[in-house]
C-alpha cells in the first residue's frame, strides 16, 4: 500500500513538473472565464450573466477536452516504460505488477483531478466576485456536481488509457489507439446513435432504448449529471430535448460514471497480471 | 548456510521456442559466479527466473532459500539487487532522485542515497538530469541502485557495457567487495577474458542449455585444451630453419595473419618446446597464453556442434 503512495507521489510529481498540470489548470480557468463573459455575446450582451449557462458551456466543453487530457496524459502508462527500459528495472524492485499500475493510475488521477480544481476553482471564485447575483448555495452545488463528475471523467479516461498503455505494443500505437479512442467515445459514439435514431424513426422500442444507450458512454453519462441538474434554460436544449421524456437519477448516474472507472481500470490489471508468464 | 542462487532441473518454455532446459547450477554465499553465453543463449531468462519476474516451466529454483516465484516474491526481491542490462532510468529526475525514489521502494535508508552516489563515483553529478548522463554514468547509477538496501545476492547483467577501463576496475572492486562481505554474485557477460580474473567459477550457457560448470581450473581440465604459444621471428626470412625445428617437435602450427607462428601445445609437453625454441636464434619473441575462458568457450562450442552434425 505504501509502495502504491510512494508510486503514485513520483507520477504526481512528474506531472506537475512536466508543466502537464499547470498548463491545465491554466486552460481550464482561462476557458472558463472566456466563455462565462462572452457565452451571452449571442444575445446581444458581454460579460458575466446567468452562471448555470455557464456551467452548461462548461460542461460542453469539459466533455471534449476533459477525455482528450486524461488520454494524452496516461496513454503510455505501461509501454512509456518498456520503451524507455526502466519496466524491467521497476519490476525487479519488490513491488508487485498490480501496485505497479495502482499507483501510476492514482498519480494521474490526483493530477488530473488537482487542475481541474484549481483551474476552474479560480474561473468560479472569479465569477463570483464579480457576479454577486451567483452567490448561491444552488450555484456552489452544481459547481461541486459539475467538479465531483468533471474529475471521474477524467479517471474514466485514465482507466481507458492504461488498457491501451498496457496492451499496445509501443509508444507510437498507443499514442494512435488513444486519440480513437477520443474519437470514438466524444464524436462517433454520438453521431451513431443520432443515426440509428434517424433511421428508426423513433419507434416506440427504440425510444425506450435510447435513455439507456446513454449509459454506454461515460461521456454522455458527464454531460446527463450536470445538464440534468441544472435544468431546461440552459443552452443544451438538443441534448436535454432528446433526453427529455426519461428521469434520470443521480445516483444512478454518478454509479454509472463510477464503474466506468473500476471497470476499464480492473481491465488494464488484468491484461498487465497476464503479461507475466 | 543456505546457498544464494539454487537452481535444479530448470526449464522455461515458450510458444514459440524453449529458452531454459534442464539447467542445474548453484551459486554459494560469498562467491562471485559468471554467466557466459552468446546472445539468445538463455542468460536473460535465467536472470529473469532468478528475480522472480517469470514463472518456471519446470524444475526448481530457490533464491536464499525461497522461491522466488509467488507470493514472498516482493520482500524476497528487497534482499536481492539487481543491475539490468542497458540499465535505463527516468531521464526527467536527477540522479540523486532517481535513488532516492529506488531507495523508497526497496526501504533503503535515505542516507545510502548519497553515500552509494560517492562510491560509483557520481557526487559531483547527482543533482543533474540523468537524461543529461552519458552510458558510462548511467551505468554507474545502475551500479549504484543495486547496491541499495545491502543486498544478499545481487545479479549484474552485463555489468561493464559502457565503462571506461577505470570505471571497469571500479566496478570489479566493487564486486570483490561484495564477495568479501559475503553476498553470492553471478555476473553474465560477454567480454569473456576481462570477466575471467574476478570470478570463482563459471556458468556457460548455449542455446539454453548448460553447455558446462565449475571453476576455472576444473572447466579447464575437463576440456584438456592445450595452451597457445605465440613465436614471432626476428626476421621473416629465418623461417625455413625454425620449420624445420617446430615440424621436428611435432607440434601443431598456424601462421597468423600478422606473420607470428601460433604453436598449440598439451601443457605436459610445453616446458621443453620452449626450451627448444629458446634456444633458436632467429625467435625473437614467445608468448605463451593459458586456455583463456574465450578459448574454453569456443572449444565447448566448437564440440556441442560436431555432436550436433553426428546426429
Amino acid at each position: 500500500m505504501n509502495n502504491m503512495g510512494i508510486i503514485a507521489g513520483k507520477e504526481f510529481r512528474d506531472d506537475f513538473r512536466s508543466r502537464w498540470t499547470i498548463a491545465v489548470a491554466v486552460l481550464f480557468a482561462a476557458l472558463a472565464l472566456v466563455i462565462s463573459y462572452f457565452g451571452g455575446a449571442a444575445a446581444g450582451k458581454v460579460g458575466f450573466t446567468s452562471f448555470n449557462a455557464t456551467l452548461a458551456s462548461l460542461t460542453t466543453l469539459a466533455a471534449f477536452i476533459v477525455p482528450l487530457i486524461g488520454l494524452l496524459l496516461a496513454y503510455d502508462m505501461i509501454v512509456g516504460e518498456q520503451d524507455k527500459g526502466t519496466l524491467l528495472l521497476m519490476l525487479s524492485y519488490p513491488i508487485s505488477r498490480a501496485t505497479l499500475l495502482a499507483g501510476k493510475f492514482v498519480g494521474h488521477c490526483s493530477a488530473m483531478a488537482g487542475a481541474m480544481l484549481t483551474g476552474f476553482g479560480v474561473a468560479a471564485i472569479a465569477i463570483q466576485v464579480m457576479q454577486p447575483e451567483a452567490r448561491t448555495l444552488d450555484a456552489w452545488r452544481s459547481l461541486g456536481n459539475f467538479m465531483l463528475s468533471g474529475a471521474l471523467l477524467g479517471a474514466c479516461f485514465i482507466a481507458l488509457a492504461a488498457i491501451v498503455g498496457t496492451a499496445a505494443r509501443d509508444k507510437a500505437r498507443a499514442a494512435g489507439i488513444a486519440l480513437l479512442v477520443w474519437l470514438m467515445a466524444v464524436v462517433v459514439f454520438d453521431l451513431c446513435l443520432l443515426a440509428v435514431l434517424v433511421l428508426s424513426g423513433g419507434s416506440g422500442w427504440e425510444r425506450a432504448a435510447f435513455p439507456y444507450l446513454l449509459y454506454l458512454n461515460p461521456v454522455d453519462v458527464f454531460r446527463l449529471v450536470n445538464l440534468t441538474t441544472l435544468g431546461a434554460g440552459s443552452g443544451n436544449e438538443l441534448f436535454m430535448g432528446m433526453t427529455a421524456g426519461h428521469a434520470y437519477p443521480l445516483w444512478g448516474l454518478y454509479l454509472a460514471l463510477v464503474l466506468w472507472v473500476v471497470v476499464p481500470f480492473g481491465l488494464a490489471q488484468w491484461l498487465f497480471r497476464r503479461e507475466e508468464a | 548456510m543456505t546457498d544464494a542462487i539454487v537452481v535444479e532441473a530448470l526449464a522455461k518454455h515458450y510458444p514459440a521456442c524453449v529458452a531454459l532446459e534442464h539447467v542445474s547450477a548453484r551459486v554459494a554465499m560469498g562467491s562471485v559466479v559468471g554467466l557466459l553465453g552468446h546472445n539468445g543463449a538463455g542468460k536473460s531468462t535465467l536472470i529473469k527466473l532468478v528475480l522472480g519476474l517469470i514463472r518456471p516451466s519446470a524444475g526448481h529454483i530457490a533464491v536464499l532459500g525461497a522461491s522466488p516465484w509467488g507470493a514472498g516474491s516482493a520482500a524476497l526481491r528487497r534482499r536481492i539487487g539487481y543491475l539490468p542490462e542497458n540499465v535505463a532510468f527516468y531521464g526527467n529526475l536527477t540522479g540523486r532522485e532517481v535513488l532516492a525514489y529506488l531507495a523508497a521502494l526497496k526501504r533503503a535508508p535515505r542516507a545510502q542515497v548519497d553515500e552509494l552516489l560517492e562510491r560509483v563515483g557520481l557526487a559531483a553529478a547527482r543533482d543533474r538530469r540523468v537524461a543529461a548522463y552519458s552510458k558510462g554514468m548511467r551505468q554507474r547509477l545502475g551500479v549504484a541502485q543495486a547496491l541499495l538496501g545491502n543486498p544478499e545476492v545481487v545479479v549484474l547483467d552485463e555489468p561493464t557495457s559502457g565503462l571506461d577501463p577505470q570505471a571497469t576496475r571500479e566496478l570489479y572492486g566493487v564486486i570483490a567487495q561484495l564477495r568479501a562481505q559475503g553476498c553470492g554474485v553471478l555476473v553474465s557477460s560477454h567480454l569473456l577474458a576481462e570477466l575471467e580474473p574476478h570470478i570463482d567459477s563459471a556458468l556457460i550457457l548455449r542455446r539454453g542449455e548448460l553447455l558446462a560448470a565449475g571453476s576455472m581450473q576444473d572447466l579447464r581440465q575437463r576440456a584438456g585444451l592445450p595452451d597457445l604459444m605465440q613465436v614471432r621471428l626476428r626476421r621473416d626470412d629465418d623461417a625455413a630453419q625454425f620449420l624445420r625445428e617446430l615440424h621436428a617437435s611435432g607440434a601443431l602450427y598456424h601462421v597468423a595473419n600478422d606473420g607470428r607462428y601460433e604453436i598449440e601445445v598439451a601443457g605436459s609437453a610445453k616446458l621443453a618446446l620452449l626450451q627448444r625454441l629458446a634456444a633458436r636464434a632467429e625467435v625473437g619473441d614467445i608468448v605463451v597464453k593459458e586456455a583463456s575462458l574465450a578459448r574454453l568457450y569456443d572449444h565447448l562450442g566448437a564440440v556441442a556442434r560436431q555432436g550436433e552434425g553426428m546426429r
